[in-house]
């Protein structure tokens, strides 16, 4: 392998660090998308959004231990079933909220991430279950310059389609026209004949499950523990302030790039890593109070 | 006043007919039991003064008020307790005083944007034949085009949907004498198409150059019906009405 330093830093140690930012940046990418949609058209700030994620994991460990369905299936399952649990959550809960401040939809949501993870400590423990890595994905490669791990490199490739995939569902089709006019007048929308209601709870179930399909991807990574979104949605929270609510590019390219910046940190200022990105958010705020990609209101 | 379904329009049943229609918005009662139809192929003016409750009575018609109770009949349907999607699907279709361009919409997203919902709307190209500017600014954000495009493209989307009967909210609003125009020509080339057109305009020198009946509103109440004939002999009661 070609090695080199710079800065005194390795090179093997640098890209080491920034596969893990690339990584942490896939999650915080594709769970800040959710959020973004959401928000747009529910209105809602999701606080369950970090415990849908922990569900998308948890739902794939199930699969497996209980009923021995495997990785690939629990890919397309586990996020169906997280989702429809949302649809649930909407329609019987959120969809009375919707008039009422929005203090009233993160308080809900926000109850609703303690209740899930609390219930799933209770019955499985705070220690963290294992779930392997798939074989197909075993194993690693050498890329001249440092040594890629098979399944991370599959994270962030897979997760860079699901990015794009939504972005492009939402700027370019007929159906991401529909939401976007109903982001921005819902009434109007509906007097055109658009069953308004409806694409709301099914924004939120595509949305949730969104989250559950980023769950199944960090199962095989960290281990599938009842906190695992706990710990990642605050940070997600600060990816969304500093991309600007409800912007879908931005939450992409915010999610990749604060990924980067705290694995880069982790390698030259290790002692701010965890900050780093709230040191970014406060920033930003002062500043741009909409958000990088935000539209003023 | 109160005119009877069977009046002088010969019995026919109408295409719209609104009976004792109250609207509120919180607390406060806006419309206090309005009585008006229309019949196939008519247009049909709503005049009076801002605030007389015009634009509340279309937004009752298609159901997004904040409550409304009485009776709207649309092609033999009862409208009261549907939602607006289905109105809508009813073959009614909505141009709002405030045009309702989406901005995060390019024109042509913003013109194909209402589903159709019956077959015999108009085809995009005669909608660019009404509006030629429209066909120049398609892949433009919708709400940079300029005030008369953005009315032009709020018209113009709504008549591909198939949808027979239209709500006009003051189309002519702040525009341009010719532009204004042009509107007028929509106006009466939609009627020879077939259309019912329920108007609302403040401009009745406008209004009636283009309608068949005039509805006078005060108050939320409707307080006179004039037909576009005897306008000259009324001319002094509508403009006590109106207050010109
Ligand atoms: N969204 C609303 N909330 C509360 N009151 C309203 C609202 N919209 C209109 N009103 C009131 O209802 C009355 C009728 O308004 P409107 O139907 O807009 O009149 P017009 O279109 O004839 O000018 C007015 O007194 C207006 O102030
Ligand atoms: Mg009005």
């Amino acid at each position: 392998m070609m090695t080199f330093t710079i800065f005194g830093v390795s090179s093997v140690a640098l890209f080491g660090q920034l596969l893990l930012g690339l990584i942490n940046g896939a999650f915080y990418a594709m769970l800040s998308l959710g959020l973004a949609v959401i928000f747009g058209m529910l209105n809602i700030i999701n606080f369950t959004h970090g415990a849908q994620y922990m569900m998308g994991a948890f739902v794939a460990w199930m699969l497996l231990d209980y009923l021995g369905i495997g990785y690939w299936p629990a890919l397309v399952l586990a996020p169906v079933i997280v989702g429809i649990t949302g649809v649930i959550i909407e329609r019987t809960m959120l969809h009375r909220l919707y008039k009422l401040d929005h203090l009233y939809g993160l308080l809900l949501t926000f109850g609703l991430a303690l209740t899930i993870q609390g219930l799933l400590r209770n019955q499985y423990g705070a220690s963290g279950l294992p779930y392997a890595i798939p074989d197909e994905l075993r194993g690693g490669t050498n890329l001249g310059f440092m040594f890629l791990p098979n399944y991370r490199g599959w994270v962030v490739v897979a997760s860079l389609v699901v990015c794009l995939t939504t972005w492009f569902v939402i700027e370019r089709t007929k159906l991401g026209a529909y939401l976007r006019a109903a982001t921005e007048n819902p009434t109007l929308v509906q007097a055109m004949g658009i069953n308004v209601p409806r694409m709301i709870t099914l924004t939120y179930g595509t949305g949730v499950g969104l989250a559950g399909l980023a769950g199944v991807l960090a199962a095989p990574i960290y281990s599938v523990n009842p906190n695992m979104g706990a710990d990642l949605i605050i940070v997600v929270f600060a990816v969304v302030v500093i991309g600007g609510m409800g912007s879908i590019l931005g939450s992409i390219v915010t999610g990749f790039g604060l990924g980067v910046v705290e694995g880069l940190t982790k390698v030259f200022y290790p002692e701010a890593s965890a900050t780093v990105i709230f040191v970014i958010m406060v920033i930003v705020l002062l500043t741009k109070p909409a958000g990088l990609f935000g539209r003023n209101a | 006043m109160r005119e009877q379904t069977n009046g002088a329009d010969g019995g026919r049943t109408p295409f719209l007919r609104v009976q004792g229609l109250n609207a509120w918005y919180g607390e406060s009662h806006v419309l206090h039991g309005i009585d008006f139809e229309v019949h196939e192929g008519e247009v049909v003016t709503l005049l009076g003064r801002n605030g007389a409750g015009k634009t509340t009575t279309m937004k009752s018609i298609m159901g997004i008020v904040g409550r409304r109770q009485g009776s709207v009949v649309f092609k033999g349907t009862e409208t009261i307790g549907l939602p607006s999607n289905r109105i809508a699907r009813l073959g009614l279709a909505f141009c709002p005083e405030e045009r309702g361009i989406f901005s995060s919409l390019n024109v042509e997203e913003n013109l194909t944007l209402p589903p159709v919902i019956a077959p015999g709307g108009l085809s995009v190209e005669t909608i660019f034949e009404l509006f030629p500017n429209l066909k120049e600014r398609l892949k433009s954000q919708g709400t940079k085009l300029s005030g008369g495009e953005q009315q032009m493209l709020a018209i113009g989307r709504i008549l591909r949907t198939g949808a027979r009967m239209l709500l006009l909210d003051e189309p002519t609003e702040g525009l341009a004498p010719v532009i204004v125009q042009q509107i007028g020509n929509t106006i009466r080339r939609l009627k020879q198409e077939g259309f019912t057109i329920l108007l609302v305009e403040q401009n009745f020198r406008f209004a009636a150059t283009v309608a068949d009946r005039h509805y006078v509103m005060e108050d939320g109440h409707v307080v006179a019906m004039v037909r576009n004939a005897e306008l000259d002999q009324r001319m002094d009661e509508i403009h006590e009405y109106l207050g010109v």
